[in-house]
């Protein structure tokens, strides 16, 4: 514990801001560093009088106001061009002029932000209500219609003496001394008081408490459930309305789906193989969806490369390589056929592979053909 | 007053009150018990309020349905409101930042209020979105944020910039409101008597101690803040206009609107910071701070941006019939002849031909007069948008969607509900911080600052 009282600085009060500028002046001359005005308002010329460098929370809003113009046109362009691409209105997918206003609002959000929060809790070192001014009748008085000076004790130029005769000589009318307050030196904050552990606690319980309730329970109570129940009929349910309880419908008979024209030759492949024609060019587009295609619904009994190399590990008759002699000599139209029809105890495709699908899948079997078995003239 | 000397700057406080005086003046609200005027005021207001509540609970329950909307008019009382309250917060940003950088220190004994008002109005104005869109719980998603359906928003789309728009006015704002308010906060704390008056006054004021060191930065820092909050407030409202006129519908789809959006907020924005005013200046006895002379101001203010509106009427008259689109052209005689005709002559003899009376100096000055003059301008411009909004989309491209609009008794219910909302806002706030800035007040009083004197 200190007994002694340690001295923070020697005040003096003024009565008029054409004094108080006067002694801000002559105090600054005589070269004293540690000292500071305290002012009701901002009293205008004090800065110089003062000689303050100028401030720097500019370079703060400058510098946080462009990262947000940068920041916001990178995520915008990010979201819409890179994660999210989708077209709407016609527009391109990174449409900059519209991004603008976007742009305009986060650039002044984050500067206005930064540069208070800077100047409150970096410049200022804000919240701080233990200073040793505070309390002090000083401080009642330059709040509110008298200006003062102080002078701090560790200036390396204080010598009370000499800075009480400077302040008389300027008129001051009162000079007053300041002390540390020990109570608030010796006092030690303490996180994990128990006080403050219970009240994280508490915190803790009722933020997830009410998370949990809103999330798991509230929003399936009335009225916030009203969307999900709608009275409306779903796929796969049971229907009243028609005789044979089905709530989907069949389409009307003799409907073709677009992409599923019905298939002239079931059960007979050499005629296909003769008559069909491959309708879809070889070409990047036509290879990438047959490789997709193909890796999707081929690739599991076939392998990747149609060696025959199943990954099904003897849970299903392994199929042939389709790098024979025989399926190479094939014409895209018998492989149609079995793609279609299927053939012995493989199944049929008709169902997920669209017509033009089965035709780029038979031109990516036939680029894989060409790889394994690529002649000379391939590599030109 | 009126004659000689034009070189040296009026002042903008009557007589010349003692530094000590003001405080007690400003601060003495907050010091002594609310009377029954004040009881009287807010039983009002929470009964309007109490509407809203009711309002927006049956909204909520049953939905939009509630409402007069139908198709083709999707947006109706819920946009009006809207645009209305996003205009009025649009006087306080302009009288606290843009005549700031303007060096106009008559703004000094109204800028508090007006920023006060500009915050209740956002408030008041962002619940019509969040309403609007039925189930307010699910708002959320108009952020961009990371979520579980990975799914972004559209950024090219006008409502999205509003979101933007206004959130991040209602956030600057904010801040700005508060910085103005930290030194005010610590007088307040060394006037404090009661323990808890002191430890509130003491969070909030953060320990400011009127160091000449800290005025020199917060100066800047409100000069900075002014600086962004003016393009901010031409933003605002621009995108607020860009909404209707990035659409196609006859009547919206001009450049005019940007422009005439924002003259028509400040508009608005002051007639109502000129109505709340002369009350408060009566009740609180501020009419020395809030000097006639401010109020003069303010409607040369209303004088310049009514005419500015009136021009934007009579232009966009002007460009449906110059433009020759058909469409345009219907909509206008349709907005002045058609079914909607009373609300248009009601917008224009209110915002038109009532602010032209401010060209006489003696209504100008007559409380009285600008009082009801103001609210004349407030109904013009909840019209304004009414017309707008309403007219254009009751009757768009294809006569055979046509539909009439009628409000409900719900969308009376919140409309009044949201003056409640408001006004309720402003009288606790009239109670519980200082409504005029004692710091800037002090500042401006003749003899506060030091005489300039060669060196
Ligand atoms: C469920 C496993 C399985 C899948 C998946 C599968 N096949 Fe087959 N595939 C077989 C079997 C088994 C045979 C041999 C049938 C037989 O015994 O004639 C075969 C035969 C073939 C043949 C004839 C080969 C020959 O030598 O007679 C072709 C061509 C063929 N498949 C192509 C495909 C294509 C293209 C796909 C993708 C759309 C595909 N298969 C998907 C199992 C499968």
């Amino acid at each position: 514990m200190m007994s002694e009282k340690i001295l923070y600085s020697l005040n003096a009060i003024f009565d008029t801001p054409d004094e108080i500028s006067h002694a801000a002046e002559k105090i600054a001359e005589k070269g004293y560093k540690k000292f500071d005005v305290h002012t009701p308002y901002p009293v205008h010329g004090m800065d110089d009088a003062m000689r303050l460098a100028p401030s720097k929370l500019g370079y703060v809003a400058l510098i946080f106001g462009l990262s947000g113009t940068l920041g916001a046109l990178l995520s915008l362009w990010w979201v819409s061009a890179i994660d999210y691409p989708i077209v709407i209105g016609g527009k391109p997918l990174f449409s900059f002029p519209a991004y603008i206003p976007v742009m305009f609002e986060v650039t002044v959000l984050s500067a206005s932000i930064a540069t208070v929060l800077a100047m409150l809790f970096v410049f200022f070192k804000f919240p701080n209500n233990s200073h040793p001014l505070h309390g002090t009748g000083y401080m009642k008085k330059v709040s509110s219609d008298k200006y003062g000076i102080s002078i701090q004790a560790d200036d390396p130029k204080f010598n009370e003496e000499e800075i009480r005769k400077l302040f008389e000589s300027l008129h001051a009318s009162e000079i007053d001394l300041i002390f540390w307050d020990n109570e608030e030196l010796n006092h030690k904050n303490k996180i994990l008081e128990p006080k403050f552990l219970l009240f994280l606690l508490a915190a803790a319980v009722i933020t997830s408490g009410t998370a949990y309730f809103s999330l798991n329970k509230l929003m399936f109570m009335v009225p916030f459930n009203w969307m999900m129940e709608q009275q409306k009929q779903n796929a796969q349910q049971k229907s009243l309305i028609f005789d044979d309880g089905f709530g989907m419908r069949q389409p009307v008979a003799g409907t073709v789906a677009r992409g599923y024209m019905p298939y002239e030759f079931k059960g007979q492949p050499d005629l296909a193989g003769e008559k069909l024609v491959n309708p879809v060019p070889i070409s990047k587009e036509s290879l990438k969806i047959g490789q997709q295609k193909y890796d999707t619904f081929c690739s599991p009994c076939h392998g990747y490369h149609a060696e025959g190399d199943s990954r099904l590990r003897g849970q299903y008759p392994n199929p042939p390589t389709l790098h024979s002699d025989k399926v190479r000599k094939w014409s895209d139209g018998r492989i149609f056929a079995v793609l279609t029809d299927g053939q012995n105890i493989m199944p049929s495709y008709s169902t997920q592979l669209t017509v033009d699908e089965k035709w780029a899948v038979i031109n990516y079997v036939r680029a894989l053909q060409r790889a394994l078995n690529a002649k000379e003239s391939d590599l030109q | 007053m009126s004659t000689g000397d034009y070189t040296k700057e009026l002042s903008v406080i009557e007589g010349k009150p003692l530094l000590r005086d003001l405080d007690e003046l400003i601060s003495k609200p907050l010091e002594t018990k609310p009377d029954k005027k004040f009881y009287i005021a807010l039983s009002i207001t929470l009964s309007m309020l109490g509407m809203l509540v009711i309002g927006l609970g049956l909204t909520f329950y049953y939905g939009i349905g509630m409402w007069g909307n139908n198709n083709p008019v999707g947006w109706a009382f819920g946009i009006v409101n809207f645009v209305f309250w996003v205009g009025i917060g649009h006087a306080g940003t302009l009288i606290s930042a843009i005549l700031f950088l303007f060096r106009q220190k008559w703004r000094t004994g109204i800028a508090r209020f007006a920023e006060g008002m500009t915050i209740f109005a956002v408030f008041t104005a962002g619940l019509f979105p969040l309403i609007h869109v039925g189930r307010p719980w699910l708002g959320g998603y108009l952020f961009p944020y990371p979520n579980q359906h990975s799914l972004w928003v559209n950024f090219t789309s006008p409502l999205l910039w509003d979101v933007f728009a206004v959130s991040t006015y209602l956030t600057v704002s904010l801040i700005f409101w508060y910085v103005g308010l930290i030194p005010d906060l610590a007088i307040l704390r060394e006037k404090a008597t009661s323990k808890i008056k002191k430890v509130i006054y003491s969070t909030f004021s953060l320990g400011w101690r009127f160091s000449n060191r800290h005025w020199q930065n917060y100066e800047m820092v409100y000069l900075i803040l002014a600086g962004f909050a003016t393009p901010l407030v031409l933003s605002v409202h621009t995108i607020v206009s860009f909404d209707f006129a990035v659409s196609i519908i006859p009547g919206w789809h001009t450049t005019i609107f940007p422009p005439y959006f924002v003259a028509g907020a400040v508009f608005s924005g002051f007639a109502m910071v000129q109505n709340v005013l002369i009350i408060v200046r009566k009740i609180f006895n501020y009419e020395h701070i809030i000097t006639i002379d401010t109020l003069e101001k303010m409607n040369k203010i209303m004088l310049l941006t009514g005419s500015m509106v009136g021009y934007g009427y009579a232009m966009e008259l002007f460009i449906s019939w110059y433009s020759g689109v058909e469409a345009e052209q219907f909509t206008f005689l349709n907005r002045a002849l058609g079914p909607y005709a009373w609300a248009y002559w009601t917008m224009i003899t209110c915002n038109v031909i009532s602010p032209q009376l401010f060209w006489f100096k003696k209504i100008r000055r007559a409380v009285p007069v600008m009082f009801v003059i103001a609210i004349f301008v407030n109904i013009g411009m909840w019209f304004e948008r009414f017309v707008i909004i309403v007219t254009s989309l009751s009757r768009d491209f294809l006569p055979s969607s046509w539909a009439h609009f009628t409000p409900t008794y719900v969308d009376v219910m919140i409309l009044i509900g949201s003056f409640g909302f408001f006004f309720t806002w402003i009288l606790l706030f009239t109670k519980a911080l200082p409504v005029v800035s004692m710091v800037e007040v002090k500042a401006v009083v003749d003899g506060a600052q030091p005489t300039h004197k060669e060196h």
